[in-house]
């Protein structure tokens, strides 16, 4: 049974964070029985301070004690200690592994990047640029599905895999842009593919409730936005 | 051994890039036989850019006509389709540890290097925090792998020539044998393994090149 024996997991993080998310879906797929402790937005535990030193970031996984960082490092450390629980989030062969990793990394490092900027932008010219790169980083994910998938419902074929997950996990904040901002990120003309595949992924049982409302994003969103432009940033 | 199969192994790269350098270590480590195509960075061929669309960057492995792009992505891809001379710890907790450290080993130190003041003094607090934390991580080991040379090693194998390039071009040390004893010993082990030694090309050229490429930094902000 997963959890198994005396083992211990605890997952430092924050309901609305989109990198928590990946590391709880992760866990929930894998039935792992663990603890949530929640960040308060603003500050740092010790225990993160400890177990994160080098960047005093969530998520942190803390399994028998020992803290594991990033989160699809994290992922990929579930689905290989919880091996035999639920379905592999890794694909088999090595060369779909190697396009799994290299387009997760593709989200976090072009993709992310750009949601987030539209939101933190502070020009109108700065918001186009990042709404531009996100939407051809989505066109480009796009494609990249369209080759993965193989004609199934998931990146990972039948069941939702590591790739899922890495961009999954942004679909509440994903949906928050498209309402505060009034047009779609995942277009039906645009991204078909990509649509079909949110919807198939918020519909999952599993992965599908770990991600946060979209209402409770866009107020947190806008507490944010108002925050950030009556403060300096303080990280 | 490899060979026999029929597979073909090309590695598009450019002979100072430290990317380039991991792929070529686990290609050694690993004994393939791989084809080596140095691009021009200047003018990319099509293959390169065919291959690798998203980036037109090096490193880019081909195997078999498919292609394989990110230099930690393609170690990890060499350890798994070829099963011998393994270099991935077995323990999952330790392939975390050495996957995080294969990135944020290399945090600041770019910084370090092309900045100066405040922003410098910054780079070089979190340089120093990290390889205090990584210094711990050679604890009763030769090598981050332990006694062989493994991925992590692999990944950042190249701060063995990098950052004592890089602390000659800015005239400040950073790992000392006093400070920092177990990397230090580690910088000297590595570059003098057997899978490294033949592959770099010589220092004067590297200090050369990264010379070149700081004064043209440094000229931008002046």
């Amino acid at each position: 049974m997963a959890g198994s024996g005396n083992s211990e997991v605890k997952l430092l993080g924050a309901w609305a964070s989109p990198y928590v998310a990946r590391a709880r879906i992760a866990l929930n797929l894998k039935e792992v029985q663990y603890e949530f402790l929640e960040e308060q937005f603003g500050t740092k535990s010790e225990l993160l301070l400890k177990s994160n030193p080098v960047y005093k970031k969530i998520p942190v996984l803390i399994h028998d004690d020992k803290p594991i960082c990033e989160s699809m490092i994290i992922v990929q450390y579930i689905d290989e200690v919880w091996v035999s629980s639920g379905p592999a989030l890794m694909p088999a062969d090595t060369y779909d592994r190697a396009l799994h990793r290299f387009w997760a990394v593709y989200i976090d490092d072009k993709f992310v990047p750009a949601l987030f900027g539209m939101m933190r932008a502070p020009t109108e010219e700065a918001k186009a640029e990042a709404k531009e790169q996100a939407l051809a980083s989505l066109q480009l994910l796009e494609e990249a599905f369209g080759k993965i998938s193989k004609g199934k419902p998931f990146f990972g074929g039948d069941t939702i895999g590591y790739l899922d997950i890495a961009l999954g996990a942004f679909l509440g904040w994903i949906k928050a842009f498209e309402e505060m901002n009034g047009f779609k990120l995942l277009d039906a003309a645009k991204t078909p593919l990509l649509c079909a595949w949110a919807e198939n992924f918020c519909n999952n049982e599993v992965a599908g409730a770990v991600i946060p409302e979209t209402t409770k994003l866009v107020e947190l969103a806008k507490v944010m936005q108002a925050k950030f432009k009556s403060a300096p940033p303080a990280n | 051994m490899e060979e026999a199969k029929g597979e073909e192994v090309t590695l598009f790269g450019f002979w100072s890039s430290p990317f380039v350098h991991r792929v070529i270590w686990a290609l050694n480590i690993k004994k393939i036989k791989y084809k080596y195509v140095e691009e021009d960075l200047c003018d990319k061929s099509a293959l390169l850019l065919e291959h690798n669309p998203v980036y037109k960057k090096v490193p880019v492995l081909v195997y078999n006509g498919i292609a394989i792009a990110d230099s930690l992505i393609i170690v990890e891809f060499i350890e798994e389709t070829w099963k011998e001379n393994s270099i991935m710890p077995q323990d999952p907790y330790e392939k975390a540890v050495a996957r995080f450290w294969a990135t944020a080993a290399g945090d600041g130190l770019w910084q370090f290097f092309i900045t100066e003041g405040k922003e410098r003094e910054e780079a070089l607090t979190s340089v120093i925090n990290n390889f205090e934390l990584l210094e711990k991580e050679l604890i009763g080991k030769n090598f981050f792998g332990g006694d062989r040379i493994g991925y992590l090693d692999i990944s950042v194998g190249w701060i063995s020539y990098g950052v004592p390039i890089f602390e000659e071009i800015t005239e400040f040390k950073i790992i000392t044998e006093q400070k920092f004893p177990l990397l230090h010993a580690w910088m000297e082990a590595f570059s003098n393994s057997e899978f490294v030694k033949d592959t770099l090309p010589p220092r004067e050229k590297l200090s050369e090149r990264y010379r070149n490429v700081w004064e043209a930094i440094m000229q931008k902000k002046n």
